[in-house]
């Protein structure tokens, strides 16, 4: 196989990842939606967790996306 | 309004020659004074910046009782942190919030300066992200067995395990304790990364579809601009609560 061929099809894969980091990303915003609206009253002072979440879901997806790109450019 | 900022954009893409998209270029270290091994880089000319942008800030924001614009930022940059400390360290908030607030305005203006087009993002390399965070961990550790003496070690045996599960429980205690510079570090170093290579790639975008359809495109990357601010502070925040963490596992070994 030709190496940029292989190279495209790697960074592909690789950007597989943030299909992972969506479903997190949905699962914690979701699950915060639903916790607040049973119990709007204790919802705002778990937003620094709810950021905290998603931060941590977002870098798993963005390592994939930097792998990706690093293949392809790097 | 659109249009014109479309037109500057495709105005300057010759310039990168044949291929538009080159997210990797502006990360590109290179010397602005050479000296040697003590030369001046772009990367440590914008961590200079950040460091006297902190301190400008801090510095010149007025203390009055009715708070004007920049002194409403620095308080509520310290207060944030403040609140932080207060809530993760409880007794040792003192002691350590001088260090964690240090490392969040440096980490927030690195992040945030680099967001400023032609600028260069300090954090966006893993050397300055894992030297950080090696500064954290390893201080972290030798605080927990000053503080501890070896009872510090108890950090690896959670209580309340059955005993033919604890071998294991403790090798994996072990390694996610020595996993956690690199994963501070590489959390950092690719979101900074990862969201200007995100920029770049999309920003190539635009200029291929040009003045006549690049406007729609433009709009969306005002909103992924906005988004990369949101994981500028985001990611500030993060390490600087999980410093905060790791310093609390070294004063409480015991929960």
């Amino acid at each position: 196989m030709e190496v940029d061929a292989a190279k495209m099809i790697g960074a592909g894969i690789a950007a597989v990842a943030l299909g992972g980091a969506g479903i997190g990303i949905g699962h914690i915003f979701g699950n915060y939606l639903a916790g607040a609206l049973r119990n709007p009253a204790a919802a705002a002072g778990q937003r620094g967790t709810l950021f905290l979440g998603f931060a941590f879901a977002e870098a798993t997806g963005l390592i994939g996306f930097a792998v990706a790109m690093l293949i392809l450019y790097g | 309004m659109a249009t014109s900022t479309t037109e500057a954009v495709a105005g300057a893409a010759p310039e990168h020659g044949e291929k538009i998209i080159d997210p990797i270029h502006q990360f590109q270290i290179h010397k602005i004074i050479d000296l040697g091994p003590f030369s001046l880089t772009n990367s440590g000319l914008w961590a200079i910046i950040a460091v006297v942008c902190v301190t400008l800030l801090f510095l010149l924001a007025p203390k009055q009782l009715i708070p004007s614009r920049l002194q409403s930022a620095a308080e509520s940059i310290y207060e944030f942190i403040h609140n932080m400390t207060e809530e993760v360290l409880h007794e040792n908030a003192r002691t350590y919030f001088p260090f964690v607030l240090t490392l969040f305005t440096f980490i927030l203006f690195c992040n945030v300066l680099g967001l400023i087009p032609y600028s260069f993002t300090v954090t966006s390399h893993i050397i300055v992200t894992l030297a950080l965070a090696l500064v954290v961990f390893i201080g972290a550790t030798i605080i927990g067995f000053i503080r501890n003496g070896f009872g510090y070690l108890k950090l690896f045996v959670p209580s309340g395990v059955p005993i033919y599960l604890l071998p294991l429980v403790v090798i994996i205690e072990i390694v996610s304790y020595f996993i956690r510079p690199m994963s501070l570090s590489i959390r950092l170093f690719a979101n900074m990364m990862a969201g200007h290579m995100m920029l770049k790639v999309m920003g190539g975008f635009v200029v291929m579809l040009g003045v006549a359809a690049g406007w729609l495109p433009l709009i969306a990357m005002v909103g992924l601009y906005g988004l990369e601010l949101l994981v500028a502070a985001l990611q500030a925040y993060v390490f600087a609560l999980l410093t905060c963490m790791y310093l609390s596992d070294a004063m409480h070994v015991d929960h």
